[in-house]
Parts: C-alpha cells; sequence; structure tokens
C-alpha cells in the first residue's frame, strides 16, 4: 500500500493542469511516463455516475497532439491507414488506425480537419513511435507534435451545457464535428460513450478553462474513471484490447474502414497489411473476435484473465485484455478474444478467477449504451 | 484496538476476535466492488489469507491477523462491498475468529504504533 499524505510519483512529466489536480486533491499515478490523477476524493465510482448522468473533466493533456500540413498530407497518411482522409472534410473528425505490414494495429488516433491542417490526437504511450512512423511516411508535409498545449475532454449529458458559458460554438456541434473557438480546438467526442467534447487549448489557458467548469459544476474525474467508461463503452485501449497482434476485423473495428478503402473502392488499399485487413471484411471474417463478457456474480475478469470453453476444459481458447466492474452495469465487464464459431452470443463461457471457474456470458458491446448527439 | 502491518484493525472481546480493515487501507483502495468471506468453522494460522478484496484498482487480501478459527463472517459485504469505504471501522467488520491463544492479541500494534507506519 502507498504512503499516506501526499503521493508523489518520480520522474514523470507534468500536465499544465498538475497544480489543479493537487489542490482538488487528486490521488496521483504515473501514467505512460506522466503524473496523472487516479481518482479525486469523490471515489472512481462517484466520477464515473457523474460522467453518466451530468458532466465530468478529464485531463488528457498526455496523449499525443500532432499537426500535418504540407500538399498531399492527406494522401500521404491514407499511405498508412485504412480510413477516408482525403474525404475529410473542414470540421469534421474521423476514427482511425495506424496498420502493420502483417494487418495489425500500431495506434488508434482521431483525425479531425482544420482547412488544409489535419490535427491527430495519438496514445501517450505510442506518441513518440507514431511520430516516426508519420515523419518516414508523409517526407513531403510538416509533421509537428505540439506540445504547447493541453487537452481537455468534457464529458456527459451535461457537457454541452457546461462548456457553451466558455465557447458557445459547442451549440451548434453534432458527433465528431471539429470547430475553432478562439485559441481553442473542440471536437464533439470522447471516450465514454456519452455525448462530450475534447477541448485543445494553449497551456496557459488551460488551468482557468478547467478550474472554471469545476466550480460550475462538473466533477474532475481520473484514471480509473476513465478506465470504466470506456470499458463499458465497449472502446478499444491501444496496446491492450489492440495492437500489432490483432487486426482490425478481430478487433470489431470494420465501421472505421469506408466503402472507398475497401475492395472496389475508388482507393481501395495502398496502406500496410492492406491484403489480410480487406479480405477479412468479407466471407466468413477473421476465426476469433473481440468479444463482450458480462461474468456471473461481482468478481471482476481482470486482464490476463483465462477464458475456456467449458467448465472443466483443460485449456483455455482465449483471455481477457481488459476488464473491471463496470459501475452503470453494476457488475463486472470483460473484454476478450474468442474463437467466432464456437461460441455463439449468449453462450455461455468460463473465467477462471483465483483457481475457481466463473461462468460468463458472451454478450454484444456497448455494454452500456452510447449516448452520442448524431 | 489493535493493528497489524497489512493495515487491519483487530478488537478483542473475550477470546473472540474482530477484524476488519482500517481507514487508510480503504482509503488507498479506492471503491471497493468484490468481497470474497470465508467459510465459518475454518481454522487458520497467523498469515493465511482469508478474505479477498477487490477495488476499482485491484485485487487485494486480508490475512489472518493471529491462529485461530473464523467463527462468523459479514454476508452485508458480499452484496454491499462499498461499505468497506463507508464505514471501514464499524458496519464492515469483515469476520469473528476465536483466537487459540487471547494472550498474543496484545503484541499486535496499537495505534500508535499504526500511527507511525502510515506516515
Amino acid at each position: 500500500m502507498c504512503r499516506k499524505g501526499k503521493t508523489t510519483v518520480p520522474d514523470t512529466l507534468k500536465t499544465p493542469l498538475y497544480p489543479l489536480h493537487e489542490r482538488l486533491g487528486a490521488s496521483m499515478a504515473a501514467f505512460a511516463g506522466w503524473a496523472l490523477p487516479m481518482s479525486y476524493p469523490a471515489g472512481t465510482i462517484a466520477e464515473h455516475k457523474a460522467a453518466r448522468s451530468g458532466a465530468a473533466l478529464f485531463d488528457v493533456s498526455h496523449m499525443g497532439q500532432v499537426e500535418i500540413t504540407g500538399d498531399g498530407a492527406a494522401e500521404a497518411l491514407e499511405r498508412l491507414m485504412p480510413q477516408d482522409v482525403v474525404g475529410l472534410k473542414d470540421g469534421r473528425q474521423i476514427y482511425g488506425f495506424l496498420t502493420t505490414e502483417d494487418g495489425g494495429i500500431l495506434d488508434d488516433l482521431m483525425v479531425s480537419r482544420e482547412g488544409d491542417v489535419l490535427r491527430l490526437v495519438v496514445n501517450a504511450a505510442f506518441t513518440e513511435a507514431d511520430l516516426d512512423v508519420l515523419r518516414q511516411g508523409l517526407p513531403e508535409a510538416e509533421v509537428r507534435h505540439d506540445t504547447s498545449r493541453a487537452l481537455i475532454a468534457v464529458q456527459g449529458p451535461d457537457a454541452e451545457d457546461a462548456l457553451a458559458a466558455h465557447a458557445p460554438e459547442v451549440r451548434q456541434m453534432r458527433f465528431m464535428d471539429a470547430a475553432r473557438s478562439g485559441s481553442m480546438w473542440i471536437t464533439r467526442s470522447g471516450y465514454t460513450g456519452e455525448d462530450g467534447f475534447e477541448i485543445s487549448i494553449p497551456a496557459g489557458e488551460a488551468e482557468a478553462l478547467a478550474s472554471a467548469l469545476v466550480q460550475s459544476g462538473v466533477q474532475p474525474a481520473g484514471l480509473g474513471a476513465r478506465d470504466s467508461l470506456r470499458l463499458e463503452a465497449g472502446l478499444c485501449l491501444s496496446g491492450t484490447d489492440i495492437g500489432p497482434g490483432t487486426s482490425p476485423a478481430e478487433a470489431g473495428l470494420k465501421f472505421a474502414i469506408p466503402k472507398v478503402r475497401r475492395r472496389d473502392g475508388a482507393r481501395a488499399g495502398g496502406f500496410p497489411g492492406a491484403t489480410r485487413i480487406l479480405a477479412e471484411l468479407t466471407g466468413d471474417g477473421p476465426a476469433r473476435l473481440r468479444m463482450g463478457l458480462r461474468p456471473e456474480g461481482r468478481a471482476p475478469f481482470r486482464a490476463g484473465t483465462p477464458i475456456f470453453a467449458g467448465e472443466t476444459a483443460e485449456t483455455p481458447f482465449g483471455h481477457v485484455t481488459s476488464g473491471g466492474h463496470g459501475p452503470s452495469v453494476e457488475g463486472p465487464v470483460a473484454m476478450a478474444y474468442l474463437p467466432r464459431n464456437p461460441p455463439q452470443p449468449d453462450s455461455l463461457v468460463w473465467g477462471e478467477v483465483r483457481g475457481r471457474r466463473i461462468p460468463a456470458r458472451i454478450v454484444p458491446m456497448p455494454f452500456h449504451p452510447h449516448a452520442y448527439r448524431r | 484496538m489493535k493493528y497489524t502491518e497489512n493495515h487491519e484493525w483487530v478488537s478483542l472481546e473475550g477470546d473472540i476476535a474482530t477484524i476488519g480493515i482500517t481507514e487508510h487501507a480503504a482509503k488507498q483502495l479506492g471503491d471497493v466492488v468484490f468481497v470474497e468471506l470465508p467459510e465459518p468453522e475454518t481454522v487458520v494460522a497467523k498469515g493465511d489469507e482469508v478474505v479477498v478484496i477487490e477495488s476499482v484498482k485491484a485485487a487485494s487480501d486480508i490475512s489472518a491477523p493471529l491462529d485461530g478459527e473464523i467463527l462468523e463472517v459479514n454476508d452485508k459485504l458480499v452484496d454491499g462491498p462499498g461499505l468497506v469505504n463507508e464505514d471501514p471501522l464499524g458496519a464492515a467488520w469483515f469476520f469473528k475468529m476465536k483466537l487459540e491463544d487471547p494472550d498474543a492479541w496484545a503484541d499486535l500494534m496499537d495505534e500508535d504504533e499504526y500511527k507511525e507506519l502510515t506516515e
């Protein structure tokens, strides 16, 4: 157990909101090299519920913000990812991923367009790796890692009202819209399954905005709530639920590959691993899929929990990639890669926790319905 | 009230000890979401893991503070694990055990010693 009192996390980077976290009494943890709040005095479950029924604020400044400019940048980016970057309109955002030659996923990311500028948000743990790939793949373009800005997520049904006081533009936005409001670049998106916004803001202005939002009743929320929210929403964590060893179809991310990049599309293929990735989109698809599990009882299936086809089966046929308690579903939830056939949806599998087999039902994801403002 | 270095509190009445976790431990664990209790009449030795606690963060356990036999467990925690965060020193006791040697209780940490440990 940790020491009492102020928790210090050595050798970590601090976000522009670090002083605010300390003032709010956060318990800090190291994540991808950054000191970030694990939870605030309200506790993870209360923070989670605030995002589902009110509004919650997350410091996601650790994520990599990358700006790409230059002629042909969109075309060049399509050589690295199977999304429609060329067709991305000004003021819109897409979800996508960088792929590997083997048809796996290097990292997932968001791309928004402001005029001729493409703005990417990539995962903190993979920022350097992604930058290498982007710079090699886009030699003609300028790829700039913008470390001068914070990133704040405001999530929940009350997010629009809370943010509109500072950026009235947000009232006109729909899910995956992107808009400028003064020095802020705002997208209507997030990582919780709720309606909400991510705000890119100059570091020096971040604390004033965040503390005003908290003053107005937005609940500050830490990494614990962020993880349970995205888990209930069925969203992948890069490096955990997806990675070089999992293809987009296996991960259930077919929705993110538009027609124009699929076989017979106007700009079909042309990205790393295209042969396998596109082949898996047709016919029977891959042999295994990322599936949702609802374990019986209250014991969570944590990452690594082996999953068996039967109560006495000797060898596991899959493992949990991430799992834990779902405060909104009021019970444990987990994701695992399991053979597509069998089991069928709703069939029973078994997880082994502390030497005991616990039944779990395969259910469709998300575990908690999305509430995006489309 | 006595304490262990595993952040448990142990109170004694006759030769029957009641065991729970300290406020410090409950705070460090975060929201508790699952509790697994031992079977009554189980004979346990000091250090045996007898309770599993899972919080939103991680799994941990409570070990028997002394030798003895489990007499009674607090079933309320199974359906309401959040009680551990609400009232760790009261309603959220985990189990009662009959101590083999009640005198050994006196050798556990007193409040000052425990405070020192957590500072």
